[in-house]
């Protein structure tokens, strides 16, 4: 799998992002110096990319996150290394969008930039067995929103279609039908499908563009 | 409905749908904001009303005019919201109202945080507002209890004319489950005390809060809590886990019992007999749960997101007969499974005495 020099990840709040975001930006460290995670994510207060720093850290990939993400400021502020993803050609970035139209507004500051050297992707992260996208009609719903909120144009889709710890490979083969519409409706290729590595040996072979995903830890 | 993946949060609020709540007002603010937003998606495409109130105080007195009119209502917030909401909690209790409010809090005092916590404990069981009245409280400890509390609430409230609050904390209102929401037709309760117009039919309805006559507020006030008897008696709902051959008894609700669950297994598997009593019903307190522990455990561990505030209750329930002692994290930080094992070790080695 190829990927641009920015891999930007947006969809509904809950879709995945940031988890595929750190499996990406450790994937990318395999084969680039030069890495950098961004959470761009202003709204989301708990479950950030940040609760992922020491392993980002180990992995000598850089994590650019609000200093407020995890603490008790409820504030949407950026840091102004956020920057350095477009001012730097020579960063490989993953930027983790925050969720719908209203987490998406801060990436607007750097449309223009991206656009402009035309080297990314904005990858669209679906996931059929969240209520409030469960069918393609309406996940294509947030992702207009989205696409006008941030004023960037969806370029692929992911389908990370889970149900948590509870996934079998069959919940994945079965969601390649909706992830199917979804890419027909908006007339967009289907770039990958993630799941949580447990997962991955049942499924090689049997889907293409197959992402292997480890969990971030969280609370039993 | 088969399973879905939500945070507790959405599965709160599709629940309160299921339950056939048709009318929710509320106000932001971080960690419940989700339930909001997702009742601005939905109750417009099922002819429901979502409200975006100026206040929180203005949330909760819609709350009880729908009540009034007999209709399935709801509000929800987070700690400081649920401060400025007290006034109109009192009144929905002095107008027997049934009525569903959710509290997923957050570290306090005063604005506090926006982690996780459960320092709202006392305010839910004790002081929620003026005069004598009491709310069913109800804790939830994982996605799928925030959906079918939330749809036993809305029946309690009804079957006993008050107000059943779902006490969260921050963590069960963002974290992601499976959840399967229960697909059934409302339970339906006599309400032909609603105001619903007489049709000139029959005598009308007053609902108020207001008795001039100190001998019939006494009679409501006594009638009240005649209610609140039967309440304890037939409501009250805890979880015993391992506590068969327990000597030592966790006590913890919400994201605290999980976090102690993790530190019960590894203290098992140490040859530590060590169980847990999990109130999902914080009023009425499971106190015949913690009386039945105090019979056969040498001493009770509380395990709190706060300064203590459930230490109290069990010493009540069992008479003061254990040594009850306390691990605890406040202002939004959670204890670690590794924190409350060693608590639990300690307890096992100096027989329970508090440090």
């Amino acid at each position: 799998m190829q990927f641009k020099r920015i891999t930007l990840l947006s969809g509904h709040y809950g879709s995945g992002k940031t988890n595929i975001a750190v499996n990406l930006a450790r994937r990318l460290r395999a084969s680039n110096e030069n890495v950098a995670i961004a959470d761009i994510d202003i709204v989301n207060p708990y479950f950030r990319t940040k609760d992922s720093q020491a392993e980002l850290e180990k992995a000598g990939i850089r994590l650019i996150s609000s200093p407020y993400a995890g603490s008790n400021v409820d504030l949407p502020a950026l840091p102004d290394e956020v920057y350095s993803i477009t001012d730097d050609r020579s960063v490989t970035a993953v930027v983790d969008v925050g969720g719908d139209d209203r987490g998406a507004l801060a990436l607007g500051r750097w449309r223009d930039a991206i656009l402009q050297e035309g080297d990314y992707e904005m990858l669209f992260v679906i996931n059929c067995f969240r209520p409030l996208t469960a069918t393609p009609e309406d996940a294509v719903e947030v992702m207009r929103e989205i696409e006008i909120a941030s004023g960037i144009p969806f370029t692929a889709v992911v389908n990370n279609s889970n149900l948590g710890d509870e996934t079998t490979a069959r919940d994945v083969l079965e969601s390649g039908a909706y992830a199917a519409n979804v890419c027909a409706i908006s007339a967009l290729p289907l770039k990958m499908t993630t799941v949580r590595e447990e997962l991955y040996p049942w499924l090689e072979g049997e889907i293409g563009n197959l992402f292997p995903l480890r969990l971030q830890e969280k609370i039993r | 409905m088969s399973k879905v993946l939500m945070k507790g949060n959405e599965a709160l609020a599709e629940a309160a749908i299921k339950a056939g709540c048709r009318h929710y007002f509320g106000y932001p603010i971080t960690p419940q904001t989700e339930v909001a937003a997702y009742m601005a998606k939905r109750m417009p495409k099922i002819g429901g009303v979502f409200l975006q109130a100026e206040s929180e105080i203005a949330a909760i007195n819609m709350v009880y005019g729908v009540a009034s009119a007999g209709l399935r209502a709801m509000t929800s917030s987070s700690s400081p919201g649920i401060s400025l909401k007290s006034e109109g909690l009192s009144y929905l209790a002095g107008a027997d109202l049934p009525a569903l409010v959710v509290n997923v809090q957050r570290g306090g005092p005063g604005l506090g945080g926006i982690q996780p916590s459960q320092s709202d404990y006392y305010q839910a069981t004790r002081g929620a507002g003026h005069g004598d009245f009491h709310m069913i409280v109800l804790a939830p400890a994982s996605v799928q209890e925030m959906a079918d509390l939330t749809m036993k609430g809305f029946d309690l409230a009804d079957k006993y004319r008050m107000t059943s609050m779902i006490l969260a904390d921050g963590t069960m209102g963002q974290m992601m489950e499976p959840v399967e929401i229960r697909e059934s037709a409302p339970n339906q309760y006599d309400k032909s005390w609603a105001v619903t117009g007489t049709d000139m039919k029959r005598k009308h309805n007053i609902v108020n809060s207001l008795s001039l006559d100190p001998y019939e507020l006494e009679t409501f006030n006594f009638e009240r809590y005649e209610r609140y008897r039967k309440i304890e008696e037939t409501e009250t709902m805890a979880e015993e886990y391992l506590m068969d051959d327990a000597e030592i008894c966790v006590a913890a609700f919400g994201i605290a019992a999980r976090v102690a669950k993790n530190a019960i297994v590894e203290a098992r598997r140490q040859g530590v007999k060590v169980g847990m009593v999990r109130p999902i019903t914080l009023w009425p307190f499971p106190k015949a749960a913690m009386a039945r522990a105090a019979g056969h455990c040498r001493a009770f561990l509380s395990v709190e997101l706060n300064m203590g505030q459930m230490v109290d209750d069990i010493r009540l329930a069992i008479e003061c007969s254990r040594p009850v002692a306390l691990c605890n994290r406040a202002g939004g930080i959670i204890p670690s499974s590794e924190e409350v094992y060693k608590r639990i070790m300690e307890i096992a080695q100096n027989g329970g005495a508090d440090k």
